[in-house]
């Protein structure tokens, strides 16, 4: 078998596996520690993918940074775990399920249904070329100028909000 | 690269899409909420590459950072919001969270 396809069906694995763990655990700080798991599974698919840029960026700035924030959030709030979970209210356990099943259905039925693989033919060093980061840092101060310069705006704007929210008093 | 289809890589972020939204229905810590909702998102940043690498195109991935800008400025802005509603009703359970409920 080829060694592509065995890290394919690894990285897969990982990740189908930690999101249902994480989803099923009733300790917060479990369900984020799955959910880090589940972030570097998807940075090990994306390297698969040649997409490199996006992989990096992926390990830093979600299982470094916003993990990071989610569980200095959960250590402030002491947060009880949900002992409740698996035990109560089965009627809306029962409705989310069967409602998750139904988009997981609908969607699995537009990609057999459109079979994307027949229109696209995958060409391995174009694939490369636009995953790495000369191509992807050209494009980003070049054509994606604005939307660039409008996300740091973005930031700049959720900083000065978490800062005001956060805030002891309201005055 | 042309040994896996892109189907697979599909319904692999279709199945997470569906884990996502199963916890946010069923969970009741508001942080958790807000981890599956990170889910979701993530599930659509591989769709996007996915679709991105098997048109040989970068657009897709471009599109994947700003999607994780957008992510990291909703999990600030969201968790100081759920800071300052503890801070009022020391909960975070979002069944109690009710405040605009008459």
């Amino acid at each position: 078998m080829p060694f592509e396809i065995i890290l394919f069906v690894f990285f897969a694995l990982i990740a189908a596996v930690s999101s249902v763990v994480m989803v099923t655990r009733p300790n917060p700080v479990m369900s984020a520690i799955f959910l880090v798991i589940n972030f570097f599974a998807l940075a090990g698919l994306y390297l698969l993918l040649h997409a490199q840029f996006i992989s990096v960026v992926q390990v830093i700035v979600y299982a470094g940074a916003i993990m990071v924030l989610f569980l200095f959030v959960l250590m402030l709030l002491n947060s009880k775990s949900e002992q409740k979970l698996l035990s109560g209210q089965k009627k809306i356990k029962v409705f989310a399920i069967v409602l998750a099943a139904f988009v997981f259905i609908q969607i699995a039925y537009l990609i057999f249904f459109s079979s994307p693989s027949r229109s696209l033919s995958p060409d391995v060093a174009a694939s490369i070329k636009a995953g790495t980061v000369e191509e992807i840092g050209r494009q980003l101060y070049t054509g994606y100028i604005l939307p660039f310069e409008a996300a740091g705006f973005l930031l700049l704007a959720a900083t000065i909000g978490a800062l005001v929210l956060a805030k002891k008093k309201f005055n | 690269m042309n040994l896996i289809p892109i189907e697979y890589y599909l319904i692999l972020s279709a199945f997470m899409f569906a884990v996502g939204v199963t916890g946010v229905l069923i969970r009741k810590n508001a942080i958790v909420v807000f981890m599956c909702i990170e889910l979701m998102l993530n599930s659509g940043n591989l769709a996007l590459v996915a679709f991105s690498s098997y048109m040989g195109s970068s657009a897709g991935q471009i599109f994947v950072f700003f999607v994780m800008t957008v992510a990291a400025a909703e999990a600030a802005v969201g968790l100081a919001i759920i800071i300052a509603i503890f801070r009022n009703k020391l909960t975070v359970n979002i069944d109690e969270i009710n405040i605009f409920k008459w």
